[in-house]
């Protein structure tokens, strides 16, 4: 299959082997789980269990909320300890309503619907809700709910589901331990959505610094004639929908489009082996595969993780740390989040926990731009960082927007290339969040002036409304004097 | 527990680069045509080189102090250093040490802290003093000695070398010859038509190999343009600049040597001579008075390349060069403005694309 090219990027270092060769092993049950109500993009879910209730595993906790939003389940079974405010794991360390389960070491499962006996014969409306009832969200880290992206085929025509296996962030192992180990699995899952999508056509990328994955994977599809497992160049940000979409059809996602806009769906690899077990077996999404990884840890993993599972159990599990690390993030080292500490919890977006040391993240201090160009080449995106960076510094954050900051979607090369160690990706992350702040409020007002308007209007026109139904009153009566003094007689009939 | 910071966001990883690991692989490339100048010129070139880099180095020094930034920390990153070599490359050998001094000061203190230092500066500093020595002494800095190789007996002694650069002087009248293309330009202006000039300049091989005479570092073309290779292979420069630099050059001799063979040398003779190489691969690629995008780039070695070749070929100056990167260095904001890559899913304009094969 012909591979089109896709402009800038870089060849981190990827340091993959730390833990490629790790099989995925089970997470003992912990202590406790801390389940936070948002574990995805879209409204927090609402509990519907309260403290010391008893659950069982896969039981409901929270409703996904409105259009867009994700339920929550038990990962075992237990007694509710309390529903309360808890640090969430996000770099502002705020805390988040949580649902804290004590698990009582049975894991004993709930009662599960009936799987869906032929999922090929179900409608996609069907597939949809299930999969929305096991509140799978997008597993690469997006975590948007799977649900709803399912949805798509109704309103565009679909030509490809495409399945990003290209896992282009350093360090990360656990999409690549997935497709080893489970490629069945993530094929079949791939076949249920593209039939709920509407898609003929079935294509995984994988990058081909996994060459184990491919042929796994390929091995797995070669049973299906319209599933296709290729390889793709080892480029990060490959793993992005639009420039994956790019690479594999040679479109241009138009910005500000999805890719459905082309026909092209992207799901990820462990959101399709979650679809595969909610279709088959009716299990809602209670457990994700998490690479632990990075030089401060004694011995890097491929865990299957109890969602709410403490970070800190976690590397307890992984013979703790070995040296103080500089960073801990949440996700890869490109985009990923920094964690205040590792007391919060595994949650359905959580692909890495990577204790970084001072050497690896190679933290220095800024010096002044030397105008190299180099993230000029490098964005994936066509920006041109350095002269953003400027204007974001002298706080000119509509110069910025006219350069297309809004576009940036903070792949983290042009802060990894500059060589004055410029930390662009945090001027565009604070440009756009104020952007955005401004959008809204910008927003606000119009509608604010928008229903002003309107009532005002309608005050005016029922005013003028009143006046000329006066004027036509008093017409009328004119009229009708004029008539009675012509015709008495009229008058006495009106 | 407070272990990590969170000040920050990602990426938390970071490619080894430096701008001091980028200003060293610069100097590194020019070490080995460094070298071979050195000994081609004898001591009074090393005493004039020395010079040269050590006051751009001080001048660096007090400018900082004078700003109450970090010394040390600051000098480490090497572009002074590297403004001081490129400087030193392009004068006259056996400068006298007032030269190198002077136009320190003028590299460093004018043309890059008075515009705010490093990365701010519009014109490449190392250019600046260049064109403003030849304008103030240019009877000195066209005093091109012929080569006195080192431990050849044509060499100078260690002590008449430093009554070279510190006291009197030299002979100009016996020890110099034209630059290759001063030659020409001035037997052009008696009347003596280029096809014959060309006759009396050491040959092409000679000119490449830089056993002729020209500033410090114009001489030997291959060990600079080897220079150039490394930066191209080290990823520090791009070949879009050099390229369309050398290329417009090269069509511009090229065209107009076949038009008019007695007026106009051609296209190899322009590539092989004067600061050519020196400018293409060290002097127009620097990073901060060139532009960012690669598209700009090539806009740019357009324009020097012409610009050069014009100068040369009717311009009172015989190299013409440095005035052509100063000019464009002046036009690197428009490039830049105008030369912006296409946003990904963006027309040029900015507008978001169609939808091809609209429903
Ligand atoms: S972070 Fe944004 S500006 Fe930087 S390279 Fe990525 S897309 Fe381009
Ligand atoms: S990579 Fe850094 S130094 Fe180079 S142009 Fe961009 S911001 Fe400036």
């Amino acid at each position: 299959m012909k591979i089109f090219p896709v402009r800038g990027g870089i060849h981190p270092d990827y340091r993959k082997d730390l833990t490629c060769e790790k099989a995925i092993v089970p997470m003992p049950m912990p202590q406790k789980l801390y389940l936070p109500l948002q574990q995805h993009i879209g409204a927090p879910a609402d509990p519907v269990v309260g403290a010391g209730d008893l659950v069982k595993k896969g039981q409901l906790l929270a409703r996904a909320q409105g259009a867009v939003s994700a339920s929550t389940h038990a990962p075992t079974s237990g007694r509710i300890a309390e529903v309360a405010l808890i640090t969430a794991p996000h770099p502002s360390g705020l805390p988040q309503l949580t649902i804290v389960i004590e698990p009582d070491g049975k894991d004993e499962w709930a009662e599960l619907p009936a799987p869906v006996a032929d999922p090929f014969a179900a409608s996609s409306q069907e597939i949809r809700e299930r999969v929305a009832a096991a509140g799978i969200v997008g597993l690469g880290g997006a975590t948007f709910p799977s649900a709803v992206k399912l949805n798509l085929g109704s309103q565009n025509k679909l030509e490809t589901l495409l399945i990003n296996g290209a896992e282009c962030e350093p360090y990360l192992t656990c999409d690549d331990r997935v497709m080893r180990e489970y490629s069945a699995e993530v094929i079949d899952g791939a076949r249920i959505m593209a039939h709920a999508l509407g898609t003929p056509k079935i294509v995984v990328g994988i990058e081909e610094n996994k060459p184990q994955a491919i042929a796994a994977m390929t091995q797995a599809a070669s049973a299906f004639s319209n599933i296709t497992v290729v390889g793709v160049p080892v480029q990060y940000p490959m793993g992005s929908e639009r420039h994956l979409t790019q690479a594999i059809t040679g479109l241009e996602t138009p910005a500000k489009k999805l890719t459905a806009e082309l026909g092209v769906v992207v799901h990820n690899v462990g959101t399709a082996r979650a679809v595969h077990h909610a279709i088959r077996y009716s299990r809602p999404l209670l457990s994700r595969v998490v690479t632990v990884s990075g030089g401060a840890i004694t011995e890097g993993k491929n865990i299957d993780v109890p969602l709410g599972t403490l970070v800190s159990d976690l590397v307890a599990f992984c013979g703790g740390l070995k040296e103080p690390p500089r960073r801990i993030v949440n996700g890869g080292p490109m985009m990923g989040q920094p964690l205040p500490s590792l007391e919060v919890p595994v949650v359905k977006g959580t692909s890495g926990i990577l204790a970084l040391t001072a050497d690896e993240v190679n933290e220095r201090d800024t010096k002044p731009c030397i105008r190299c160009g180099g993230c000029v080449t490098i964005c994936p995106c066509g920006l041109v960082p350095v002269e953003m960076a400027a204007f974001i510094r002298k706080d000119n954050l509509d110069g910025a927007a006219k350069l297309g900051v809004m576009d940036c979607f903070s792949c983290g090369s042009c802060s990894y290339v500059c060589p004055s160690h410029i930390p662009l990706v945090h001027f565009f992350n604070y440009a756009k969040g104020r952007l955005n702040d401004a959008d809204r409020e910008r927003r606000k007002l119009e509608r604010i002036k928008m229903l002003a308007e309107t009532r005002n209007t309608r005050v005016e026109q029922q005013a003028q409304a009143k006046k000329a139904a006066a004027a036509a009153a008093a017409a009328a009566r004119k009229a009708a004097a004029a008539a009675a003094s012509e015709n008495p007689e009229n008058k006495a009939s009106v | 527990m407070t272990l990590a910071y969170t000040d920050k966001s990602a990426p938390f990883t970071h490619a080894p680069t430096s701008v001091q690991k980028t200003m060293t692989t610069v100097i590194l490339a020019l070490v080995p045509a460094t070298l071979f100048d050195a000994w081609l010129f004898g001591w009074p070139a090393i005493f004039m080189f020395l010079i040269t880099v050590g006051s751009c180095v001080v001048a660096e020094a007090l400018c900082l102090q004078a700003q109450d930034k970090p010394v040390g920390e600051t000098l480490a990153d090497g572009s002074a250093i590297l403004t001081g070599w490129l400087l030193a490359m392009s004068l006259p050998p056996w400068a006298p040490w007032w030269i190198g001094v002077i136009g320190s000061v003028f590299a460093i203190v004018l043309a890059k802290h008075l515009f705010g230092g490093l990365g701010q500066n519009v014109f490449n500093p190392a250019m600046v003093a260049r064109v403003a020595l030849l304008v103030s002494f240019p009877v000195k800095m066209t005093a091109w000695v012929t080569p006195h190789p080192l431990l050849s007996d044509k060499g100078l002694s260690f002590v008449d070398s430093l009554g070279i650069t510190f006291g009197h002087g030299f002979n100009i009248d016996t020890m110099t010859a034209a630059s290759a293309l001063g030659y020409v330009k001035t037997e052009l202006s008696r009347g003596v038509p280029v096809t014959e000039s060309v006759q009396h300049l050491p040959d092409l091989m000679d000119m490449a190999l830089g056993l002729h005479a020209g500033s410090f570092g114009e001489t030997s073309a291959i060990l600079i343009l080897a220079g150039g290779l490394v930066l191209l292979a080290r990823r520090i420069i791009s070949w879009h600049t050099p390229v369309a630099l050398m290329g417009t050059l090269f069509v511009m001799g090229t065209v107009f040597h076949l038009v008019n063979p007695a007026r106009f040398a051609d296209g190899t003779f322009h590539l092989m001579s004067g600061a050519t190489f020196l400018g293409a691969f060290f002097i127009a690629t620097d990073y901060v008075t060139s532009p960012v995008s690669k598209q700009g780039q090539i806009v740019y070695g357009i324009g020097c390349g012409l610009l050069a070749w014009i100068i040369r070929t009717f311009a009172g100056y015989p190299e013409g060069m440095a005035f052509a990167v100063l000019l464009m260095n002046a036009l690197t904001p428009i490039i830049d403005h105008n030369c912006r890559p296409r946003a990904f899913g963006r027309t040029r304009k900015g507008e978001p694309l169609e939808v091809k094969g609209e429903k």
